[in-house]
């Protein structure tokens, strides 16, 4: 209705925009992917696909990324869901770890016929 | 702002030459974006329309052994192509727009692809020479600078050295056959050689893009040094097959510790990069098929994702 009162060029945009959206709602989500290569291990990160749903999303994981016994064990999560950290940020989140070398067994001097330590 | 701009630009270029990896979430100079989302969606392409000569020949394969060992191939090339448009993806670029780019005509693949497989050699040829060539673009990019793409071709690499011996092996088996299963064998040969030297891209002196792409280390050796190492390797490998490379100028020079070779036809090379090639308009024809063809399975299954989640809502409402 909107769409009547505006210019016709415009027009034509909000129609183009509209129908872009509505494709772009048709797309599959993107699913992350872990995979757990054998028991005893943890679940890595091994890479992202489209899927309409979870169910979908393991079984496209199974296809594309366990085509030659890479893992035992899959997760699926929706991208969306996962919340990382920032990379501009990195100084003031990584850094303060650089000066400590006082957690590192190596930075404790004994004398070297202590053993079992 | 203009000075915060190169300094930017200049703590990128010092991450890059300390080997640093780029990822995903990193700032990068605009070009830098651009240039990898043009790459490995071009990269992912070639995987994709690569699966169309192949798909040709897997009903039509001599045994069951070469027929399963060809699906595999191809199914290995569509998980390919999966990898790569994901880390296209992590670049700010949807997949519908890269479906768009490859169907419409606009984005390129490897030219390779526009060339017929008329013969069961060619299966050979193809996993021979394309694979081998594409190897050895593929080893160079584990090394690139930006994560998700070495990554993908970390997994491409290790899938893909199959795919070369599985080619071999059919060339080794025509060649160990009668006359005219040899003379097949020699024919897929003539004819792919130097389409698989022209796989390597221009000589250096016609490659703008080269030197900045070394600098971001996008790419860590140039085109005539990937394109000399190829026929370094596969000489030997014909002389095994007792079959003869189409080049009457290629000779070993005991000086540069390489083989010389001829001429490539550079008119024939840009010829097909325009779309003039013999296969150019069936490859995009196919390619706009499948994608129309498995609409309703697109469909079908969005539709049913919906159902189910709106019976899980009810459920938990």
């Amino acid at each position: 209705m909107q769409l009547q009162l505006m210019p016709r060029n415009r027009q034509k945009k909000e129609q183009r925009k509209q129908h872009k959206s509505n494709n772009m709602n048709k797309e599959w989500p993107i699913w992350e992917i872990f995979i757990r290569s054998k028991n005893g291990l943890e679940h890595r990160h091994c890479g992202s696909l489209h899927a309409a749903d979870e169910d979908m999303a393991i079984q496209n994981a199974r296809d594309v990324y366990t085509r030659r016994q890479e893992g035992v064990s899959i997760w699926v999560v929706e991208s969306k869901h996962i919340t990382a950290s920032n990379p501009e940020k990195n100084g003031e989140m990584f850094e303060p770890a650089a000066d400590k070398v006082y957690r590192h067994p190596t930075f404790y001097e004994l004398p070297d016929e202590i053993k079992h330590m | 702002m203009e000075n915060k701009t190169l300094s930017l630009e200049e703590q990128f270029q010092n991450r890059i030459d300390s080997g640093e990896n780029i990822e995903a979430k990193d700032w990068m100079p605009e070009k830098y974006r651009k240039t990898h989302i043009r790459q490995i969606s071009q990269h992912a392409h070639s995987e994709v329309v690569g699966m169309l000569p192949e798909g040709n020949w897997i009903s039509r394969a001599p045994s069951l052994r070469r027929k399963v060992a060809l699906l595999a191939k191809v199914q290995d090339e569509a998980g390919h192509g999966l990898y790569l448009y994901s880390a296209a993806e992590t670049l700010g670029i949807s997949r519908e727009e890269l479906n768009e780019q490859l169907n419409s005509g606009r984005a390129k693949y490897s030219s390779i692809f526009n060339y017929p497989t008329i013969s069961w050699a060619d299966m050979g040829a193809v996993g021979w020479l394309v694979d081998g060539a594409a190897i050895i673009n593929q080893v160079m990019l584990t090394k690139t600078s930006y994560g998700p793409y070495a990554r993908a071709m970390v997994r491409i690499c290790k899938e893909e050295s199959f795919h070369q011996r599985q080619g071999y092996e059919i060339m080794l088996s025509l060649c160990n056959g009668t006359e005219a299963q040899k003379a097949m064998a020699q024919d897929a040969l003539n004819r792919w050689w130097w389409p698989s030297m022209m796989m390597f891209g221009p000589r250096d002196e016609d490659s703008p893009n080269t030197e900045q792409s070394m600098k971001w280390k996008i790419k860590k050796k140039t085109n005539d040094e990937l394109r000399q190492q190829f026929v370094d390797q596969t000489v030997p490998q014909a002389e095994i097959l007792g079959l003869t490379i189409p080049d009457k100028d290629l000779k070993w020079n005991e000086e540069r510790g390489h083989y010389d070779f001829g001429t490539i036809d550079w008119d024939e090379f840009w010829d097909v990069v325009k779309g003039n090639g013999l296969m150019n308009e069936k490859r995009l024809k196919d390619r706009n098929e499948a994608w129309d063809e498995g609409k309703w399975v697109r469909d079908a299954a969005s539709a049913y994702a919906e159902k189910q989640a709106e019976k899980r809502a009810k459920k938990t409402a």
